[in-house]
């Protein structure tokens, strides 16, 4: 039975090829527009994440703080939540890297009558813990010790990027809700302009005393059908633009730091798989109605 | 010719059937016994196709009610109505062949939606088509075919589920003598192998070819029964 509902359902796509090929066409738009969004964000994320792994908090001490007072305030930073390391770095080892990290300036350092940095402790994150609201909450704990004088965690647009961020993949939530409402109508009306074509059809097939379940599983068949082979066709399209400005972005531009990737199978399977339930929905919508009368 | 109460396969009481005000059908009772031959006649507009319309409940009616082989269609479940239909073999007036099917999978649809197994559906529609003599027509669509041939297809499509009833609208009404004869020899096949077959015609000739119970429609009102002799041998098939 079941490959006669398939059978019937590939017949009928053949038979109404227009209307079928502008159902996957829009289905097919509708999913580029949402798998680019996802895209970006996917991409933006991991590179979001890849600065944020390289964020590390920087405690400075008072000048006037007792060396003895040095062990038990490594322990109390280590003990925070999230914390991965602690490193204190004295005001001389600070101006030793300065000097090591500012080669071609040395002439700057020549000049100075005394050390001008103070003592520090270079903190580093957990990677399980390294979200922006750990880093800021350790931040604000470490800054609460008496003997710390400040405390800069460099990048902080990142985390007011990173806010920004979450509210256009707020947005992108909202903007695949409403596309996948709107394609779901679509579809539900293409299936109803088929479904009207073939009235006469149809009202046959009920006087010769087909069930509602026979009249309706193909149509149902035909919706995933047209779902899936609209996901299909949208992913590829995306491929092929991904493709296409991916070689013309500049060579280097990205590659030392981070490789853009395409979707994964992982991502493209429920991309498929919900452009397939938004066919049968759509279906389901006409149906209901068709059936009724 | 009357059906007993224990062998009527359709009983109508007191049936009407309303299109707003105007009445179609009115205060109709009648049975209907099993394997018998009737015709129900009357000039055009007289009612004849709402009367078959409410067996296979194509209509339902205003009033009254409608049994079929002991089922009250008042009551039958929405999802009991297919069930029902099949039943029936119903020959349309106008064939209601689907054109974008062949001769084969019109007739061939009758079983699918009913369940049966493909390797079967060939073998019953092959015999049908045969018995229709439309077995070299069997992958042509509907448009390419005559007027009798459309209507041996339907013809076809009504017998091959072997339906308990035959219902008729006008089935030679648009055909000349000779495919007109080829289908009444086909309803008499069809009443010999036990089918009760029911005939909405105006055509006085066909019933006189046929013979049976003949219910007279007139605006809508069953004017009177009357029992015309047979004139065809019953061991014809």
């Amino acid at each position: 039975m079941t490959v006669l509902y398939l059978k019937r359902a590939i017949q009928d796509i053949l038979q109404n090829r227009f209307l079928n090929f502008v159902t996957i066409i829009t289905i097919s738009l509708s999913i580029l527009i949402v798998s680019s969004a996802i895209l970006f964000f996917i991409n933006a994320g991991q590179i979001i994440a890849l600065w944020q792994k390289g964020i590390r908090i920087m405690a400075y001490l008072k000048p006037e703080m007792a060396a003895t007072a040095l062990p038990g305030l490594t322990q109390d930073i280590q003990a925070l939540d999230g914390v991965d390391s602690v490193r204190f770095i004295s005001r001389d080892e600070a101006l030793a890297e300065l000097k090591a990290q500012m080669k071609r300036q040395s002439f700057l350092f020549e000049n100075l009558a005394e050390n001008p940095l103070p003592d520090g402790f270079e903190i580093r994150m957990d990677p399980s813990a390294q979200t922006w609201k750990n880093i800021e909450a350790v931040a604000a704990r470490v800054e609460a010790f008496e003997p710390i004088a400040e405390v800069e965690y460099g990048q902080r647009w990142l985390g007011r990027f990173s806010r920004i961020f979450d509210l256009f993949r707020l947005a992108g939530y909202a903007m695949g809700g409403l596309f996948f409402i709107a394609t779901v109508f679509i579809v539900a009306n293409t299936i109803r302009l088929i479904i009207y074509s073939r009235r006469e059809e149809l009202e046959i097939t009920r006087l010769v005393g087909a069930t509602d379940r026979f009249i309706k599983i193909p149509f149902y068949i035909e919706g995933l059908i047209q779902g899936a082979l609209g996901a299909i066709c949208g992913l590829a399209i995306l491929f092929f633009l991904f493709v296409l400005l991916s070689s013309n972005v500049e060579e280097g531009f990205f590659s030392d730091l981070f490789q853009i990737r395409f979707l994964s199978p992982g991502v493209m399977l429920p991309i498929v798989l919900g452009s397939a339930l938004v066919g049968w929905l759509g279906c389901h919508l006409s149906l209901k109605q068709f059936l009724k009368v | 010719m009357h059906g007993s109460e224990k062998d009527a396969i359709i009983r109508m009481f007191h049936v009407y059937r309303y299109y707003s005000a105007r009445k179609a059908l009115c205060d109709i009772t009648l049975e209907i016994s099993k394997n018998e031959f009737v015709f129900i006649s009357g000039p055009s507009g007289a009612g004849k196709t709402t009367l078959l319309k409410l067996l296979y409940l194509g209509e339902r009616v205003s009033e009254g009610q409608v049994l079929v082989d002991g089922i009250n269609l008042a009551r039958i479940p929405r999802k009991r109505i297919p069930f029902l239909r099949r039943k029936f073999g119903i020959i349309f007036q106008d064939y209601k062949l689907i054109p974008s099917k062949s001769v084969f999978e019109n007739v061939a649809l009758v079983l699918e939606a009913a369940g049966m197994k493909s390797s079967l559906i060939q073998k019953k529609v092959r015999g049908v088509l045969r018995l229709v003599n439309l077995e070299d027509k069997s992958n042509s669509l509907p448009p390419t075919l005559s007027g009798g041939e459309q209507q041996r297809a339907a013809v076809a499509r009504a017998v091959v589920g072997d339906p308990q009833i035959i219902l008729a609208d006008e089935p030679t009404g648009s055909l000349d003598a000779a495919s007109a004869g080829v289908i009444l020899e086909l309803l008499k096949g069809i009443h010999i192998r036990g089918a009760t077959v029911i005939v909405a015609t105006h055509d006085e000739a066909l019933i006189n070819q046929i013979g049976g119970r003949v219910l007279l429609l007139k605006e809508g009102r069953l004017e009177s029964a009357a029992f015309v002799e047979k004139q065809y041998d019953s061991s014809l098939s």
